[in-house]
């Protein structure tokens, strides 16, 4: 993690392959090796094992418990940890530059706010009748929360700023919704249960999560990843975007429907797990430099290894309490966005 | 030099040979916030060689570079390119023939001098394909043109504003322009780098439109010259025809001595104070 920050002038063509290579290669033993991390002992060997067995269809070496806890608990977890983290971390990326603003996530569209609104309003309020399930009932908050922001910015004039206001608006207003609700209707152990999920928790994952999320993701990262050119046109703003040839209006409605469904699935799933998408890209951009055909692959492998740990972390250091993961996140993460910051202080 | 540029008055009584080659505006107008900003007005560009556009504040300078570059469409008239109106040609194909430098460009991106040049190289790119060798060597031109080969590792954000101009023309060359419009491009710089800039256009020998403030720089560095006032062309023609006395009173309301140091050389204006009562441009 030694390359330089302004080492922009490096050839996007040739090393991106590489680094994506190493990249997932650390990505894919930090998934056994978490595994492997928790209060039942089971080594990187029994992981192969138990995974080799599933995707042969022949019965595993290992017995059935260590079986279902590698199978059925560790391993779908800790696959959503790394779709979440790749996810958010894109989504991050590719706002920040659309959006031209550093301070800019994947929740700035209200996407997590309407979400929340929409879990507690299936859990809370019972909305839905019991034939909605918690994931169902936030991706449709999502989705309405970031169609009010669309329409919000349209209607404003869509300018950049303008989606920024309309994010932060819809946010307020979803994020009051879910507190009225949680403190007029709820009681202590549900705001509990809702509470967890706020702060993001990858407790649940199952392996139906783990595909329609995996899904989702590889979509957007093919869609995100055609448009990896036409983000670098727009360092200079929009205008000047334009005068390189970019449809701008189809290009930030494209990708903010992207990121926004892909940031859907994923809170709908996981919980609004804070922080990975603002920090992460960050901490790319001084791996990878600032070309997207670089930097978006680079943001995926971080982010995705960078929560594989911190679930892990959140799961066994408390044993047998869990910390929610997104609380992990933001305590390593605000040290981790400093120290990124300080180290590129002195070429500011 | 047969170019030619009419008010919408006499549009079309025009002599220009090869009418339909090149970038045109046609009779356009543009209205922003209620008010018309350009109004009728009709230009048409010599092939290599250098147009400066000048006019007061709110004359309609910016608006007409930013139609002719298609950024803005006009309400009424069209702008074309070898005949084509500008809106049916899609904004790639347009990016390919003609490049913009705006008055000043910045990024918070921490880019190097040849990332800001190879940026020019987004309309000839395809999505998920590697840099070909001819976009390396367009940028390699491109950084050898501006005589910036040197700082191509250079990080833009240690750069001086004449220093990010000169990139911003190296960008614009990169995508391997016939036109190049460049909206007051040395107004934030000091009097060397005004010079160099313009001078490095100048010998760039592209079709190129300067919109420009300094009446001098203007006649210094021109070919042709054309002045707007209230979005509509009062003047067009060689720069020892339009800076007049007159002219300059009458558009910018400043009292003014033209003189011309050398014989043939371009005309040098003293000003000498302004004229009661509001500007064309107000």
């Amino acid at each position: 993690m030694t390359a330089p920050a302004s080492g922009g002038t490096v050839r996007a063509g040739v090393t991106a392959p590489l680094w994506t290579a190493a990249g997932l290669a650390v990505l894919a033993v930090s998934v056994a090796v978490a595994i492997t991390i928790g209060p039942a002992d089971i080594r990187v060997g029994d992981v192969w094992s138990v995974v080799a067995a599933h995707l042969g269809g022949e019965a595993a070496e290992v017995s059935p418990i260590r079986d279902g806890i590698v199978w059925d608990l560790r391993l779908p977890r800790t696959l959503l940890a790394a779709v979440c983290g790749a996810g958010l971390a894109v989504c991050g990326a590719v706002m920040q530059s659309l959006l031209r603003n550093p301070l800019a996530d994947p929740f700035v569209l209200g996407v997590s706010s309407g979400a929340s609104t929409g879990a507690v309003a299936v859990v809370v309020l019972g909305v839905g009748g019991g034939v909605l399930s918690v994931t169902g009932g936030a991706f449709i908050g999502a989705v309405c929360s970031f169609a009010l922001v669309l329409l919000l910015s349209h209607t404003l004039g869509g300018s950049t700023d303008r989606v920024v206001l309309s994010g932060v608006a819809a946010m307020q207003l979803f994020s009051a919704l879910t507190s009225f609700v949680v403190m007029t209707a709820a009681d202590a152990e549900t705001t509990r249960g809702v509470l967890f999920w706020l702060l993001g928790s990858l407790g649940g994952a199952d392996w139906g999560d783990v595909a329609v999320c995996g899904a989702v993701l590889a979509v957007s990262l093919l869609i995100c990843g055609g448009y990896a050119r036409t983000l670098d046109a727009f360092a200079f703003g929009e205008e000047a975007a334009a005068s390189l040839g970019v449809a701008v209006a189809r290009t930030r409605l494209v990708l903010l429907c992207v990121t926004a469904l892909l940031t859907a699935a994923l809170v709908s799933a996981a919980g609004a797990i804070g922080f990975v998408g603002l920090v992460l890209p960050h901490a790319a951009r001084a791996l990878a430099g600032p070309g997207h055909a670089r930097l978006l692959p680079v943001t995926a492998v971080t982010g995705a290894v960078f929560l594989v740990w911190a679930d892990t972390l959140a799961r066994t250091v408390l044993d047998p309490q869990e910390v929610p993961v997104g609380v992990v996140t933001s305590l390593i993460g605000v040290p981790a966005f400093v120290l990124v910051l300080y180290r590129t202080r002195s070429s500011r | 030099m047969s170019a030619d540029t009419e008010t919408g008055a006499d549009a079309g009584t025009g002599t220009q040979t090869g009418a339909r080659a090149g970038l045109r505006a046609d009779r356009v107008s543009r209205t922003a916030g209620g008010t018309l900003v350009l109004d009728g007005v009709s230009l048409t560009l010599a092939p290599g060689t250098v147009t400066g556009l000048l006019g007061p504040n709110g004359s309609g300078k910016s608006t007409l570079l930013r139609l002719l570059a298609g950024v803005l469409a006009p309400d009424s008239g069209v702008v074309t390119l070898d005949g084509d109106p500008l809106g049916a040609l899609g904004r790639r194909t347009v990016a390919r023939r003609l490049a913009t430098v705006e008055q000043q460009a910045d990024t918070q991106t921490d880019l190097s001098v040849a990332d800001v040049v190879r940026l020019g190289r987004v309309p000839h790119r395809r999505a998920w394909a590697p840099p070909s060798a001819a976009d390396e060597t367009a940028v390699r031109s491109a950084l050898a043109r501006t005589g910036l080969t040197d700082r191509a590792r250079q990080p833009w954000r240690t750069l001086s504003g004449g220093e990010r101009q000169r990139v911003q023309i190296a960008r614009a060359l990169a995508q391997e322009p016939r036109e190049l419009l460049l909206d007051e491009p040395t107004n934030h710089l000091d009097v060397q780098h005004q010079l160099d800039l313009l001078s490095l256009v100048a010998e760039l020998r592209l079709t190129a439109v300067v919109a420009l403030h300094d009446l001098n720089l203007a006649a210094m560095y021109c070919d042709r010259l054309v002045v707007l006032a209230r979005g509509r062309v009062v003047a067009a023609g060689a720069p020892g025809e339009v800076l007049t006395e007159e002219l300059i009173a009458e558009v910018y309301r400043v009292r003014s001595a033209v003189t011309r140091p050398e014989p043939g050389g371009p005309p040098h204006i003293r000003f000498l104070g302004t004229v009661p009562g509001p500007a064309a441009g107000e």
